[in-house]
């Protein structure tokens, strides 16, 4: 034996191995990769590239006859919102507070049915006519409403995308419906009631800023109706023409600047080449009755493109930053180098943690980099293509940006946590692809039925894809919800917390299987 | 803490392979300890149980009376070299061994130290990938180097080194093991270890066959052998294998006697007048006396 010697202590002293330290170790692993580092902002930089790209195939233009002419801007509602304002008004002025009632004693319509059915009778359940207070004739001017629809009661609606529920149930002769609408300041209240005594609030509306002079009097409006195409002809829509006639009685307007002649304004109507209006409504009178017959929605407008078309790089974004998340784990089993992370930091859950949080942060970055680029670089470019741009707020703009960013990052954490799982660089890449962007292309591609895509876009990671969508659902407008058209079934935060659920879930069963075998 | 590592009845199986038996050893401060033994023979899975990587299905690893994963700052205790090729090749060899000094708040003037004593120089600045394996072999003995730990685990760290680069580790172990470190060294060949090792475990199957001093070893290996110089070879071996004796022939005109004493030899040959020139008390390379132990080892029932 040799004799004992005095034994050595390091003489390196300062220092701590604490989960601050892992995660400097970790972010010196990642920047020291060139590849990794250019990868990652490559990723960011997907994002603006191909909707730079992609974006010029999107041209629109509109034409009166043979004649090609720049297509005209949504009409901007309250508040910078692209609304529809389409409806017919029978009005006079009102200055100051004011009010108006009503007997509505009939709701009868037409709609158009696929070739050769033609022209059916019939109502629409969101057809509405009643009584409106409204800043002016002008499209889009702020308005507040209340009105018998075909199936939905009586509703008191205003600001375009409001709507209060009322009494239920439709008229007729027997059973007519008074409706009364108050103005006081700039609060419009809407009552209702079924004998012309006694009177029910429907709702209050605050009309901010409403001038002195407004006008008041009878409207009628009837939306599109609405067919979702099946089999080959999946995800398309067809909305045909449909009409509402509303006979109304004991009108009584009172208040300042009222009793003159009635005006009428076929709000919103587009002109043929010939100059005929298209689809025209119109007002009958006999005696005290108006018969007003109404086309068009009044509602927010859902129809053309909003921020979120400017993300169509997140898919591919979605793919490098899911390779990368895989390789930061899975490039360490296959060269052995996780026995030297393992031996510098012991803890596997805080390694995994520390890797968790470098890969996340950077991607969080660049993602966050290339959104907030891609969007208005998109817009601006659909826009000059002649595409109808729907603005959705500023503070959407920014849920989409960081949500996007959120959505990649948390991508390539789950891709990670895959990664530290299987220990297979391309098996964990094709288990995060079939997590993430399988279920989106499916529910997106219009193969499934709705409510299979529905199901996928509430229970897979690709439910965060939710943080994207530019414009909310609203029950009272008829539209195509379809997550192909950018509906989403989850509200947007809850979508991203679902992905992040998975890459938790993926990173935990990953630290429990390392501490627990061999590396 | 006490530079010691303490290894208590390891078993362990991978599937149908038991590549621990029952191994018990422990390694002391301030000399090289070699762990010596054939591919297979567990010295590898030993040094993993060691690290906290691999979890035994039986017995315990400790290092300074602790389990290596309940160690605070690790690298401080315990610097390994378990596989010089496990790099990331885009990184930098300076970048290796930053993370793993980041891994523990120190700072980077730490790396540079290690670059130094390890002789990497600007090649550290390189990417890993193009690394010769005798820049791995620096590069992994740095990185075990970079906590300054009093214990030393080094799986095979010869392997892929010149001749110079065999002198150089040499060198570096005794001079760590002079500096009162445990310095435990793993190799398939006992050569490699000759001059350097002061202690030898010998494995094989999975359990210690031998763990002594390499002169005790020795000593073992040569007792009762009596090297023969003579020219009448043929001669010599037959009346020595008439009287009793185990002979091998060792060169064109020497013989090593195994079962006879010295004074036996001489008496018999001179009675016979088998000419001789020399008669001498046989000492053993390491490498005997491993092969010796190893063939012991390989016999059932058989051990030391």
């Amino acid at each position: 034996m040799t004799a004992a010697t005095t034994p050595y202590r390091s003489r390196v002293s300062g220092g701590r191995d604490g989960f601050a330290q892992a995660l400097r170790a970790e972010w010196t692993k990642f920047r020291s990769v060139r590849g990794w580092v250019v990868t990652v902002a490559g990723a960011g930089a997907l994002l603006v590239l191909v909707v730079l790209l992609t974006a010029g195939t999107n041209v629109a233009t509109c034409g009166r006859g043979d004649v090609e002419e720049p297509c005209p801007g949504p009409v901007l509602g309250p508040g910078g919102r692209a609304v529809e304002d389409r409806f017919y008004f029978v009005h006079q002025p009102l200055d100051g507070d004011g009010v108006i009632t009503v007997r509505v004693t009939s709701m009868s319509g037409r709609i158009r049915r696929p070739d050769p059915v033609g022209l059916v009778p019939g109502v629409m359940p969101w057809a509405k006519a009643g009584l409106m207070i409204k800043e002016s004739a002008e499209q889009g001017a702020p308005y507040a409403a209340v009105m018998v629809t075909g199936a939905h009661g009586v509703r008191m609606q205003h600001g375009f995308t409001e709507d209060v529920a009322g009494r239920p149930g439709g008229v007729s002769a027997a059973a007519p419906r008074w409706l009364r609408l108050a103005r006081s300041g700039d609060t419009v209240t809407g009552y209702e009631s079924a004998d012309g005594r006694q009177w029910t609030t429907v709702g209050t509306a605050r009309l901010e800023g409403l001038p002195r002079t407004v006008r008041i009097g009878l409207f009628a409006a009837s939306p599109g109706d609405l067919t979702v195409g099946h089999g080959a002809l999946a995800g398309n829509t067809e909305e045909r023409f449909t009409e509402v006639t509303a006979v109304m009685d004991q009108v009584g307007v009172r208040g300042a600047g009222t009793g003159g002649a009635w005006k009428q304004d076929d709000i919103g109507v587009s002109y043929e080449p010939d100059g005929t209006p298209h689809h025209a409504g119109g007002l009958s009178r006999s005696g005290g009755t108006f018969t007003v017959t109404g086309v068009g929605e009044i509602g927010p407008r859902l129809e053309g493109m909003t921020a979120q078309n400017t993300l169509t790089g997140t898919t591919p974004a979605l793919v490098v930053v899911i390779v990368i998340g895989a390789l930061f784990v899975t490039s360490e089993y296959r060269r052995g180098l996780i026995r030297t992370t393992l031996t510098a930091m012991p803890r596997p859950g805080r390694v995994l943690l520390a890797k968790a949080t470098v890969i996340g942060g950077v991607v969080f970055a660049a993602g966050l980099a290339g959104a907030a680029a891609a969007v208005p670089a998109g817009l601006r470019l659909l826009r000059d293509n002649g595409n109808v741009i729907l603005p959705v707020g500023a503070l959407t703009e920014a849920r989409l940006i960081a949500g996007t960013a959120a959505l990649l990052a948390l991508s390539a954490v789950l891709a990670l946590g895959l990664g530290a799982l299987l220990r297979r660089g391309v098996a964990a890449v094709i288990a995060a692809l079939a997590l993430v962007v399988l279920p989106y292309a499916l529910a997106t591609a219009s193969v499934l039925p709705d409510t299979a895509s529905a199901w996928l876009l509430r229970l897979t990671p690709a439910a965060a894809f939710a943080v994207q969508q530019g414009l909310p659902e609203y029950p009272q407008v008829t539209h195509y919800y379809s997550a192909a058209g950018g509906f989403y079934p989850l509200p947007p935060w809850a979508g991203v917390a679902v992905l992040g659920g998975y890459a938790a879930l993926a990173v935990g069963l990953a630290a429990y299987r390392m501490r627990r075998g061999d590396a | 803490m006490e530079a010691t590592i303490e290894v208590t009845g390891l078993r362990k199986r991978f599937g149908q392979v038991t590549a621990l038996d029952g191994m018990s050893f422990t390694v002391t401060p301030g000399r090289v300890t070699g762990l010596v033994g054939p591919g297979g023979a567990g010295k590898s899975t030993a040094m993993r149980v060691i690290l906290g990587l691999d979890v035994p299905d039986e017995g315990r690893a400790l290092v300074g009376g602790r389990p290596y994963r309940a160690l605070r700052r690790p690298l401080c205790h315990v610097g390994a070299l378990l596989d010089a090729g496990a790099l990331q090749p885009g990184r930098t060899g300076r970048d290796h061994l930053l993370w793993l000094a980041r891994s523990h708040g120190l700072p980077a003037r730490r790396a540079d130290e290690v670059i130094e004593r390890a002789g990497l120089g600007a090649k550290a600045r390189r990417r890993a990938g193009r690394y010769s394996p005798a820049v791995r072999q620096r590069l992994g003995l740095a990185a075990a180097l970079i906590g300054d730990p009093p214990v030393l685990l080094l799986d095979e760290p010869f392997t892929g080194l010149d001749a110079g680069g065999v002198a150089w580790l040499r060198g570096l172990l005794r001079e760590l093991a002079g500096e009162g470190r445990a310095v435990l060294v793993s190799s398939p060949l006992m050569s490699e270890l000759e001059d350097t090792a002061g202690h030898v475990i010998v494995v094989g199957r999975g359990a210690v066959v031998a763990d002594a001093a390499v002169a005790e070893l020795v000593e073992a290996a040569s007792r009762g052998r009596v090297a023969l110089r003579t020219p009448a070879r043929e001669e010599a071996m037959t009346a020595l294998a008439h009287a009793g004796a185990t002979v091998a022939v060792t060169g064109p005109d020497t013989l090593t006697v195994a079962g006879l004493a010295a004074e036996r030899v001489t008496a018999l040959l001179g009675r016979r007048k088998v000419p001789f020139s020399g008669v001498a008390a046989h000492r053993a390379t390491l490498e005997e006396a491993y092969m010796e132990l190893t063939r012991q080892a390989a016999q059932p029932g058989a051990g030391s």
